[in-house]
């Protein structure tokens, strides 16, 4: 269900340049009869104005062996001519064989490039590198306006464990991997553009293959840390009554209230479930990246979504259900591309916070440790079970009520 | 500390083994992508 949904917000994305294809502008057949119903002018001048171009005429003129049965003894093309089988090798209709195993082979020309090319060096490069850019600018002004959240009360100097070693390796292998794919993963997509102008094709095309490399492989550390960090911790981010009162106040982000929090507050339940949403979507289509042709994702999903009429809702034709096997990776492509780019710039603000925006919290990922002060304050709840569970009594204990004397 | 570095080593060590796995078990493209009639290096 989750890749349906998510697969309906990358055809929304997708809707001009992919609906064109199917569509026919003009319904009445042009007159191409001075070209013996080849191309004609007004054919290449539509073209070349952007405007979609019904082009049954050379698709389906691939040759009919059928209509002339003699015709088979005639030459070693038998029924057909040369130009029809350049058409349906144009189209994709030809009977193709190949040495080569992957089902990619047999199609020699696929036109359904451009538009991922087209996207992939515009609006995903454009919206999501200010997207990066503007989140990096939005915790500067965040950091100069509010500065860093810091610890109310005096430190005690006693800690209780916040996670233990396997969470916190865990959340390191998880993270480690992230950056190292997000790096990589921003020089393959972008490299062409911002590295090889000013350093060099050399260098970039040095630093790409490197990248693919790490990308590759490191894919299955960030895998395993998300399968750990989902079984570790979904029982602690299942939403539950106290995120209303953490987000009513803002959790204390904005403001000087600490609204009380089990171990995961409102916020940090938000981190959680974006990482295994995006992260769990960028891992599936990247494993369907990985092993190419072999896990096409998007043509069932589209068939799924038509089905139940998803397009039509907001006013879109049905999607594309019959994708070249190139076509399907390329969807995968911008798909894993545009979940990525909205979990760094999440991922950027859980660094911030992490870091430099909020006093102590590091330690929690460091030592594992943390000051009772820290925690009282953005973990209230969770202090109290981790203090009663070693014999000590809560913090924000209700004085209990007094048994008058007998 | 200790658990940031042995993520990050567990990071690398995945990702060596991952890239030789794949190769030695026949998942390179070469491989996936040629006929067993097809003498690869």
């Amino acid at each position: 269900m989750l890749r349906m949904a998510l697969a309906l917000v990358l055809s929304l994305l997708l809707t001009t340049t992919v609906a064109q294809a199917d569509e026919v502008t003009s319904t009445s057949a042009p007159d191409r009869s001075a070209t013996g119903g080849a191309t004609t002018l007004e054919d290449i001048m539509a073209r070349q104005r952007g405007e979609t171009v019904d082009d049954s005429y050379r698709r389906d003129n691939t040759g009919d062996a059928s209509a002339d049965p003699g015709a088979a003894q005639l030459g070693t093309l038998g029924g057909a001519s040369d130009p029809e089988l350049w058409r349906a090798l144009r189209y994709g209709s030809a009977d193709v064989t190949t040495a080569a195993r992957n089902s990619g082979a047999t199609t020699l020309v696929q036109d359904g490039g451009m538009w991922w090319l087209n996207f992939r060096e515009g609006p995903l490069v454009t919206y999501g590198g200010w997207l990066l850019l503007g989140t990096i600018g939005a915790l500067i002004l965040f950091y100069l306006t509010r500065g860093k959240i810091a610890i109310d009360e005096p430190m005690t100097g006693r800690t209780v464990t916040r996670f233990k070693f396997i969470e916190r390796f865990a959340h390191w292998v998880l993270g480690g991997s992230f950056i190292l794919l997000g790096f990589t993963g921003l020089f393959v997509l972008m490299g062409r553009l911002f590295i090889a102008p000013y350093l060099g094709k050399d260098f970039n095309s040095t630093l790409l293959t490197a990248s693919k490399l790490i990308h590759n492989n490191v894919a299955w550390a960030f895998i395993l840390g998300l399968v750990m960090v989902l079984v570790m911790w979904v029982w602690h981010n299942i939403p539950d009554r106290t995120d209303i009162k953490w987000f009513a106040q803002f959790g204390g982000i904005i403001g000087k209230n600490h609204p009380p929090a089990k171990k995961f507050n409102g916020g940090q339940k938000i981190i959680f479930w974006s990482v295994i949403v995006f992260g769990g979507s960028i891992a599936v289509s990247g494993v369907s990246l990985l092993f190419p042709y072999e896990l096409p994702l998007f043509a069932k999903t589209f068939a799924f979504l038509n089905d139940i009429g998803a397009p039509g809702w907001v006013g879109m034709s049905p999607l594309p259900i019959s994708l070249s096997p190139q076509e399907e990776m390329q969807f995968a492509q911008l798909w894993h591309a545009i979940m990525a780019f909205v979990l760094m710039a999440i991922v950027l603000a859980h660094i911030y916070i992490g870091s430099v925006g909020m006093q102590g919290a590091y330690d929690a990922m460091g030592t594992g440790e943390v000051d009772e002060a820290w925690a009282h304050q953005h973990h209230s709840i969770w202090l109290d079970e981790e203090l009663v569970k070693r014999g000590d009594p809560p913090r924000d204990a209700k004085p209990e009520k007094v048994t008058p004397a007998e | 500390m200790k658990a940031m570095l042995a993520g990050f080593a567990a990071t690398i060590v995945i990702a060596i083994a991952a890239n030789f796995g794949l190769a030695e078990i026949g998942f390179s493209a070469q491989d996936r992508y040629s006929s067993d009639s097809v003498r690869l290096d």
